[in-house]
């Protein structure tokens, strides 16, 4: 079973949507007792990072995902908890979690795409990933596949954690982890077939790490 | 690079389609979900749904439709008619849908823009703009008047100072609708389409007059939309949403073509 983190922020029905048309068991929980037994969380989200980390503290949602990383439990962050995994957010100026090195930007204003065209911010629509290093919830997703972004600020993780870029206006972080604990900045719950896909590869991975244990 | 969107759009009343959509085979479909599903299945980038019913009671029925698509489609869509209250989009975007649509309501009220916004963020609002070519006047001077009402009531309000005022207010997109060119299938009306686009930074979608995949380059080159949203070109089975993208990708633009 997974867990998808609820701290009323936004896009959890519809990573449950996306799961139960996959057949995946799941539920959307604050218990932390549900949290600890599942096979992997979700930690979705749309919306500003101030309230959010304010949601996530007021209930202790915050030490559940605290406890997954400690312990090497599955955790896959989705936009907004992409960006909040990490230290710092430059959107209300707000620490973040910090469960992962790095920092959470705003795109610069003035932005160009490459045909010259203005990237206003959000980003917003459909966008490929340039591959830098494999990963294995990407297995089975076409090089060309697009996915579906809506965000105003970028993540900037520690390099060597970077797993592929998108370009608008500049290039940009849009998946970046290690074994275990993944985070995208856009929404594989929208993205159609390659976004299932990648949702499904991570179940996968989670079913074969509680196998292993 | 962002790709260029191609946004097929859905009208319902009572539930159903009202216009039946026609897929390879000439097979008649006139549940809406079913036919959101094909189009999603077919590459759609998006799906707009149109509730033209206005009642209480039809409300219920379209509120359950929007659910039912958000279990089985799994890519944004949006949903519009007879939006008029911030309790009207928490309804629809609870229900599963991305962004809401709001046209006529936002001209007698352009609060409610900015309300949705506070609440929802700009992304998840849209403003639809009925608009109608006039002559160029001191009161009217891009030449382009806002209607309502299906275009059956002039609000004397400059098309171009209401794109940007509705984006002053947080809207996130504006659909672009040309009443003349609606139904002609002779393009959408690249002049309107390019000015209001030029006007603003957020995406304009051109709407109306869509009858071929050239139609649809246009809109997103000459045009500078960042969609373009369509009905009968698909619904009759005449094109599909891959002909249509490679039409537009053979030409230079960019689209999503793998799905």
């Amino acid at each position: 079973m997974l867990a998808i983190l609820d701290y009323k922020a936004g896009n959890q029905t519809s990573v449950r949507r996306a799961l139960e048309h996959m057949g995946i068991p799941c539920a959307v929980t604050a218990d932390p007792a549900l949290l600890e037994s599942a096979q992997g969380i979700i930690f979705p989200g749309v919306g500003a990072a101030g309230q959010a980390m304010r949601a996530l503290g007021e209930a202790g949602q915050a030490a559940a995902l605290r406890r997954a990383v400690d312990v090497g439990q599955p955790l896959l962050g989705i936009c907004l908890g992409c960006q909040i995994l990490l230290e710092r957010s430059e959107e209300n100026d707000t620490p973040t979690l910090g469960l992962v090195p790095g920092v959470c930007r705003r795109f610069e204003d003035n932005l160009r795409q490459e045909d010259g065209s203005p990237a206003p911010v959000p980003h917003m629509g459909w966008n490929s990933l340039r591959v830098l290093a494999p990963c294995r919830l990407l297995k089975g997703v076409e090089p060309a596949a697009e996915f579906y972004f809506v965000h105003g600020y970028y993540v900037e993780p520690a390099p060597a954690l970077v797993l592929a870029t998108t370009v608008y206006g500049r290039e940009f972080c849009s998946l970046y982890g290690r074994e275990g604990l993944w985070a995208a900045q856009f929404h594989p719950e929208k993205s159609g077939r390659p976004g299932l896909a990648l949702l499904r590869n991570f179940y996968d991975y989670c079913r074969e790490a509680r196998h292993a244990q | 690079m962002l790709s260029k969107r191609v946004i097929p759009c859905l009208d319902v009343r009572n539930g159903r389609l009202t216009k039946g959509v026609k897929f390879a085979g000439n097979e008649d479909i006139g549940d809406p979900v079913a036919s959101a599903r094909r189009y999603y299945e077919e590459g759609a980038d998006e799906i707009v749904f149109y509730d033209i019913t206005a009642s209480a009671e039809a409300r219920g029925i379209f509120l359950d439709v929007v659910e039912r698509v958000a279990e089985q489609i799994f890519i944004p869509f949006s949903v519009g008619g007879g939006i008029a209250t911030v309790a009207d989009m928490r309804a629809v975007l609870l229900a599963g849908a991305e962004k809401v649509s709001v046209n006529s309501a936002a001209v007698k009220n352009p609060r409610i823009i900015s309300e949705g916004a506070d609440a929802f963020g700009s992304q998840a609002i849209v403003v639809g703009m009925d608009v109608l070519a006039v002559p160029v006047s001191e009161a009217l001077p891009s030449g382009y008047e806002i209607v309502i009402h299906g275009g059956r009531k002039r609000m004397g309000l400059d098309a171009l100072a209401w794109a940007r005022r509705c984006q002053e207010l947080g809207a996130g997109e504006l659909c672009v609708n040309s009443i003349d060119a609606d139904g002609t299938r002779d393009g959408y009306e690249l002049r309107l389409t390019r000015a209001i686009a030029d006007a603003v930074s957020i995406p304009v979608i051109a709407s109306g007059g869509a009858g071929e995949p050239r139609h649809m380059y246009e809109a997103v080159s000459a045009g500078g939309a960042s969609a373009a949203l369509i009905a009968s070109i698909v619904h009759y089975g005449e094109y599909s949403i891959r002909q249509c993208k490679e039409y537009m990708a053979a030409r230079g633009a960019r689209v999503r073509l793998t799905w």
